[in-house]
């Protein structure tokens, strides 16, 4: 019996988030901030997907929930406007990943509860089509 | 503030206890540590546990814990805090006795793991990262420090092979511990060909949890027939816990500020630390740990493997007792383990003992160092 961890409201407040990669903009510094920031001095602001690989694993021993997905690219990436996101990458080979490789954001399902559970998507990364 | 001791300590063996609970292991610990002291009033129970309220277990043991000791009454207060709770739970009974709010304090830290699949531990233990921004797309610790490990790597151009005389070391020391999960030693050249959890971290360079329980008695007078020890200093500090706000990652800042609230405390240069046991499930973990307390420059820490400087004779023995790698993870019981066993250290009477052994570092963390507790243990 799986935990119904992926409840509805949770990742709605996030959809901004998940879906555009909007993140949020200092109002006097400039600085950019994800995951995005609450407060009055922050201002929302997207994102252009645009990122390099700093780090990244291949998960072979998965948490609950992720046994489908085995075995999968999990990374840092630095966003070409400063902030750093974790998160998997796809549409890739796990051999073909390296440090410092460019990426982009895509929209991917990122989890699936069962039939009576939601669908859940939101970024992953692949390699920059050039 | 008045000093305080180690009056008694008792452990468990780390392992698959199948007949046993939570409550009965932790009763065992707790009684191993009453006889061994002549306190006759503990004012109260402080019981340290991180996975039972994640894997749906149990929440706040801690009376539970108090009326199986037919301590009825007393204080009782849990810490839940993942892998760092036994070292909150210390440095909070050590706090309380110094201040003079009580003269013993019984210190328990238990886990009871062995129940769940593997899938569940890592969903608990994956609780302690960010959960909206990392756990979500399937982080777990491990991979957390494979990821660390991998950047690690490609900036200081090391291979795994490196980081191989970590879990050697840990496995060679387990042998003489009794209470071991693993009393075996491995070879480097086994740890190359095991298979990978989360590339590049394999089985063999990555902890397994279990169950077990440790108990010590924090006490304002030595209480004991055994040479006093005293727990001399303790530091507490706190990172970012998603590793993508972290402006440098190889950085364990928590670690650094912690070790150094400790030293500070006990009033001791950190070249004067004779042993060590920090948390360990990997390899990396110890290697940064190292780094971020000055023991070895940036990007130089698995020369402290290399050299052997690592091993029981050597000039940071850590892992005496087995470390995370072979005695077992035993996750919010950890820091209560490290306190009895650095303990036998001080008391000259450990299986892997350090010559003279005058002062000794324990070091316990939530998640990848987002809360990190040290202590410095020190014999008069």
């Amino acid at each position: 019996m799986e935990h119904a961890r992926m409840e509805l409201a949770r990742h709605w407040r996030h959809r901004h988030a998940r879906y555009r990669l909007q993140g949020s903009r200092h109002t006097t510094t400039g600085a950019i901030a994800f995951p995005p920031r609450d407060g009055s001095e922050w201002e929302p602001t997207l994102l252009s997907g645009q990122g390099t690989v700093v780090t990244y694993t291949v998960i072979h021993q998965p948490p609950l929930g992720h046994h489908g997905e085995v075995p999968y690219v999990l990374a840092i990436v630095a966003l070409a406007e400063g902030p750093m996101i974790t998160a998997q990458l796809s549409d890739c080979r796990a051999n073909e990943v390296q440090i410092g490789m460019p990426v982009e954001m895509v929209t991917r399902l990122l989890g699936n509860e069962g039939d009576d559970g939601l669908l859940l998507y939101g970024y992953k990364f692949r390699p920059l089509l050039v | 503030m008045r000093p305080v001791y180690i009056a008694g300590t008792g452990m468990t063996a780390v392992a698959e206890h199948w007949t046993r609970t939570a409550l009965s292991l932790a009763r065992d610990a707790a009684h191993l540590a009453l006889q061994q002291s002549t306190i006759n009033r503990i004012d109260g129970v402080y019981v340290a546990n991180g996975s039972g309220a994640p894997l749906g277990l149990h929440q706040n043991i801690a009376p539970a814990v108090a009326h199986a000791l037919d301590l009825h009454g007393v204080e009782a207060i849990s810490f839940e805090s993942a892998g760092a709770a036994g070292g909150l739970a210390i440095r909070h009974a050590a706090t309380a006795v110094a201040a003079g709010v009580a003269d013993a304090i019984l210190v328990v830290g238990v886990e009871k793991v062995s129940d769940f699949l593997d899938e569940h531990r890592e969903e608990s233990m994956a609780l302690t990262s960010d959960t909206d921004w990392e756990s979500l797309h399937g982080v777990t610790l491990t991979a957390q420090w494979a990821m660390l490990m991998r950047k690690y790597m490609h900036d200081y151009a090391v291979t795994p092979h490196d980081f191989a005389p970590f879990p050697v070391n840990a496995h060679a020391n387990a042998v003489a511990n009794k209470l071991a999960l693993y009393r075996f030693a491995i070879s480097a050249d086994k740890l190359a060909g095991a298979g990978m959890i989360a590339d590049p971290l394999s089985l063999l360079d990555s902890a397994t949890m279990a169950d077990g329980a440790a108990a010590v008695i924090i006490s304002a007078t030595p209480a004991s027939a055994a040479p006093p020890v005293r727990i001399s200093g303790s530091g507490v500090a706190s990172a970012p816990v998603a590793l993508h706000e972290r402006t440098d990652l190889l950085d364990l800042s928590a670690v650094r500020l912690s070790s150094q609230r400790a030293l500070h405390a006990a009033g001791i240069p950190a070249n004067h630390i004779q042993a060590f046991d920090l948390h360990d499930p990997h390899g990396i973990a110890a290697v940064l740990a190292f780094e971020a307390m000055g023991y070895a420059a940036r990007g130089t820490g698995t020369q402290l493997g290399s050299s052997n400087a690592i091993r029981p004779d050597g000039s940071v023995p850590v892992a005496l007792s087995g470390g995370c790698k072979a005695r077992g993870d035993l996750f919010g019981a950890l820091g209560v383990y490290q306190i009895a066993e650095l303990t036998a250290q001080l008391r000259h009477t450990a299986a892997n003992q350090v010559p003279n052994c005058q002062h000794a570092m324990a070091q316990s963390m939530a998640g990848i160092a987002n809360t990190v507790v040290t202590h410095i243990l020190s014999r008069d």
